[in-house]
């Protein structure tokens, strides 16, 4: 369920500004892990822009995603210095793990699997990331024990 | 904490800052940087804290958690103050022996020191470990000193003082002839002059002027903007204050990435911190001179980098560019004079006012000056930020202070600039690291990303990987990028797979200039580059794809295949367990064997096996 309340907070909390739209919308993906189309009317109409707008501006940027995502986002580096370290093996081996390709979520809403292009700590390529933290010289051997930690439930603090 | 409201005013709180520090105290630095993080940086801290509090240590030693020192590839980082000692790798279970010993007693631990891989020598200070020595650090210098939290910290090391004597003794002018002859030019990756840039936004007609910090950082393999906002803040801010002064802007901002999550909650608390201390906002210092400072978040996509695109997606729009032939010194950010600049270079600034241009001037190359930080990673030994002076050979970049290759392998190639740049052989690495020299060989500085590449690299593979970046970051708004891009990497797919023909360099290279003459942004003009480079220096290894259907490197899956070798093998298993097509068989401790059939080439079990007993060819 959409807390509309919380989408008008996340709209005034910048004073409503045209500037402030991915701002806003950064908020509720982070509330939802996905932006709910219910959300997305409501800044338009509380911001004053047309839906075009903000569904364009939504569509535009790699860090939005218009579709539900799992509990846990399991993502991994195919930047330069990660692809040169294995960072596609380790697609694999999760997509393996998972049975799911990159984009997709489990069937029981678990896990989502993304790649980015990049995630600022090229030294320690390959890198996975699981929820903001980040697990660095990934080996597709030690994917399994990460999987399992939050299999759990485990709660695991972001450290990046 | 009232407002300072004078120069005088900073520096005396400057002196009550350093009359409270006493520079004989131990004090632990741990490096709290996104890599030493990952690596279980924040549990050594909570191991010093506790070790210290148990021990009775807590009051006579200071445990301080700072940005990236650059040797992310042996962190966790501890340096212990003040003689500096260097333990890299510290784990949590360490710390108890480091407190017991090393603070106590001042024993240095052996088997913890950093151990030199070309001489095999201990190291006991971090000034001679030899990828700091042959550094020259000025962005970089106070990362591993201060708390990237407190403003005290910064101003303990001479923080504001370049803004303060430029409000108090500069004019604007002034400013820009300054940053002229220091010949600065932007960090960013065209490396443009950063005095000529300020100049025209100052000429440009209009009371209502803007600076952004441009820390959007895409390309893949750079993330020395990421450190140094996480590292040290304030001098970012400090600079984008100067330049703000020199061009007559009342509102600052930075562009960051989403991505960042730790450098937008401290470029965020610097500038709040440096408000409270009237170093920010209205009348700063008592100057006269106010500037307002917002954080504008990206939200992923690397053309956003580019500087129309850029103000577009902070108008709340979708970042697409525009024609270049504006110029945002006369019509940026909500169509008023803007100046935008890279994180370094904006923070460069303040070392050229407080050290003078002369000093800039006396580091790097005839038309490189100063220093330049890069990311060395990929297949080197010593991976991390490196600040280097410009003009540094390729070579001794890697050699010196990059210790060299993994694994013993062989140095094939280094990939500077992006997706934008392109791939240097191994025969030109005694090629000078500025502006022009890597123009001069087919690629460019960039955001300062050098990722060195192994003879286990295939280039036909990293082109297409290059040009599968290039295609999904295309705006698609104009169709010599949108459609030439993907087309060769197409063409690039295709001789991956082993379906190569006759012609296809050819048509790369015709399509390669289509695009690069006919795209409206720097994103599609330079896209080309990364396949031109590589048919320049490499083109047997095209040739090998498409006429002998063989990858030479070993890393096109449709045209090599694995086997076990037989002598090599211990029967371990681990292959077996963790191929995902079961095409892997075998008795314990007999030599396995792979399903040729079942393999889908995928490599992993040449990754796991300790033994190097699987083949590629
Ligand atoms: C596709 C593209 C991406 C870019 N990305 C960045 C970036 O992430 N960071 C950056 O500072 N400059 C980037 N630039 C360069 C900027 O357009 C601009 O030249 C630069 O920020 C100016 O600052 P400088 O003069 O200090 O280098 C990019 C350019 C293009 C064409
Ligand atoms: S060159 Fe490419 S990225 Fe640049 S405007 Fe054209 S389509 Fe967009
Ligand atoms: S991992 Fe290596 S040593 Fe072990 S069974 Fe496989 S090939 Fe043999
Ligand atoms: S390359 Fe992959 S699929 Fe083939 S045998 Fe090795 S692990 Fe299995
Ligand atoms: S390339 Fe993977 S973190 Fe930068
Ligand atoms: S993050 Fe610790 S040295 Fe770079």
């Amino acid at each position: 369920m959409v807390d509309l309340n919380q989408v008008d907070a996340f709209v005034d909390r910048y004073g409503g500004e045209e500037r402030a739209l991915t701002a806003v919308l950064l908020d509720i993906q982070n509330a939802y892990n996905y932006l709910p189309p219910e959300a997305m009317h409501r800044v338009a109409e509380k911001m004053k822009l047309s839906p075009l707008q903000v569904y364009q501006v939504a569509s535009f940027y790699k860090a939005f995603s218009l579709k539900p995502r799992g509990k846990h986002i399991l993502t991994v580096c195919l930047g330069t210095a990660c692809h040169v370290r294995g960072g596609p093996r380790l697609v694999d081996q999760v997509g393996r793990l998972l049975k799911v390709t990159p984009g997709q979520t489990t069937p029981d809403k678990q896990f989502t699997l993304e790649t980015v292009n990049c995630l600022g700590c090229c030294a320690l390529g390959p890198i996975l990331v699981v929820d903001g933290k980040y697990y660095g010289k990934m080996t597709v051997g030690g994917v399994e024990k990460v999987l399992n930690e939050y299999r759990e439930g485990k709660e695991v603090a972001a450290n990046g | 904490m009232a407002k300072l409201q004078s120069a005088t005013e900073l520096e005396t709180w400057r002196k009550d800052v350093l009359a409270t520090r006493d520079p004989n105290k131990q004090t632990i630095t741990i490096c709290g940087g996104t890599g030493c993080r990952a690596l279980e940086g924040q549990a050594v801290s909570d191991a010093f804290h506790a070790g210290l509090a148990a021990q009775g240590l807590a009051s006579q030693v200071d445990v301080k958690m700072t940005g990236c020192h650059g040797f992310c590839e042996r962190g966790p980082l501890v340096v212990i103050f003040p003689q500096r000692i260097f333990y890299p790798g510290v784990t949590a279970k360490a710390v108890p022996d480091i407190v017991s010993k090393t603070i106590a007693k001042g024993e240095i631990i052996e088997k913890l020191l950093y151990e030199d891989p070309a001489t095999g020598k201990k190291i006991t200070y971090e000034y001679d470990v030899p990828f700091y020595r042959e550094q020259r650090r000025v962005l970089m210098e106070d990362n591993g000193l201060i708390d990237p939290t407190s403003i005290e910290d910064y101003v303990a090391v001479g923080g504001y003082k370049a803004l303060a004597k430029v409000l108090s003794e500069m004019t604007p002018d002034q400013v820009i002839e300054e940053v002229k002859r220091s010949k600065l030019r932007g960090r960013g990756g065209a490396g443009f002059p950063t005095g000529r840039k300020w100049e025209d936004a100052r000429k440009a007609p209009g009371d209502t002027k803007y600076v952004i910090i441009n820390a959007d950082e895409g390309d893949p393999g750079a993330y020395q903007d990421r450190s140094l906002i996480e590292g040290n803040p304030h001098s970012v801010l400090e600079g984008l204050l100067i330049g703000a002064y020199a061009v007559g802007a009342h509102r600052g901002f930075i562009y960051i990435r989403n991505e960042y999550p730790m450098a937008v909650q401290y470029i965020t608390k610097a500038a709040k911190d440096a408000e409270a201390y009237g170093l920010l906002g209205e009348n700063i210092l008592g100057s006269g001179f106010s500037c307002t400072f917002d954080v504008h978040r990206g939200a992923g996509a690397f053309v956003c980098g580019e500087s129309s695109a850029l103000m577009r997606s902070m108008e709340g729009k979708p970042g697409e560019p525009r024609s270049k032939r504006i110029h945002a010194t006369e019509s940026g950010l909500w169509d008023k004079p803007t100046v935008l600049n890279n994180t370094k270079t904006w923070a460069l600034v303040p070392h050229i006012i407080n050290r003078g241009a002369d000093w800039f001037n006396s580091i790097g190359t005839e038309g490189s000056k100063g220093t330049m930080v890069f990311s060395l990673v990929g297949k080197v030994n010593n991976t991390g930020l490196v600040e280097v002076p410009m003009g540094i050979t390729i070579r001794r970049l890697i050699n010196d202070i990059g210790g060299g290759i993994r694994d013993g392998k062989k140095l094939k190639a280094v990939q500077t600039g992006g997706p934008s740049g392109g791939c240097i052989p191994e025969s030109l690495a005694d090629s000078q690291v500025d502006y022009e020299s890597l123009t001069k060989v087919g690629s460019m500085m960039g955001s300062g990303a050098m990722i060195v590449l192994d003879e286990d690299t295939c280039m036909v593979d990293t082109a297409r990987y290059f040009m599968g970046f290039n295609s999904s970051e295309s705006c698609g708004k104009c169709t010599a990028c949108r459609e030439g891009v993907v087309r060769m990497y197409n063409i690039l797919e295709r001789i991956t797979h082993g379906k190569g023909e006759e012609g296809d360099i050819a048509q790369l290279e015709l399509l390669g200039e289509t695009t690069r003459n006919g795209a409206l942004c720097a994103l599609g003009r330079t896209a080309p580059n990364p396949v031109l480079t590589t048919l320049r220096y490499f083109r047997d290894e095209y040739e090998a794809h498409i006429k002998d259907k063989k990858c030479p490197a070993g890393v096109c899956k449709d045209l090599i295949s694995f086997s076990v070798l037989a002598d090599k093998c211990t029967g371990c298993g681990l292959c077996k367990r963790n191929c995902p097509q079961e095409a892997i068989s075998g008795e314990k401790k007999q030599a396995h064997v792979i399903d040729q059939q079942k393999c889908i080439r995928c490599g992993i079990c040449r990754e796991v096996c300790r033994f190097d007993a699987i083949k590629v060819e």
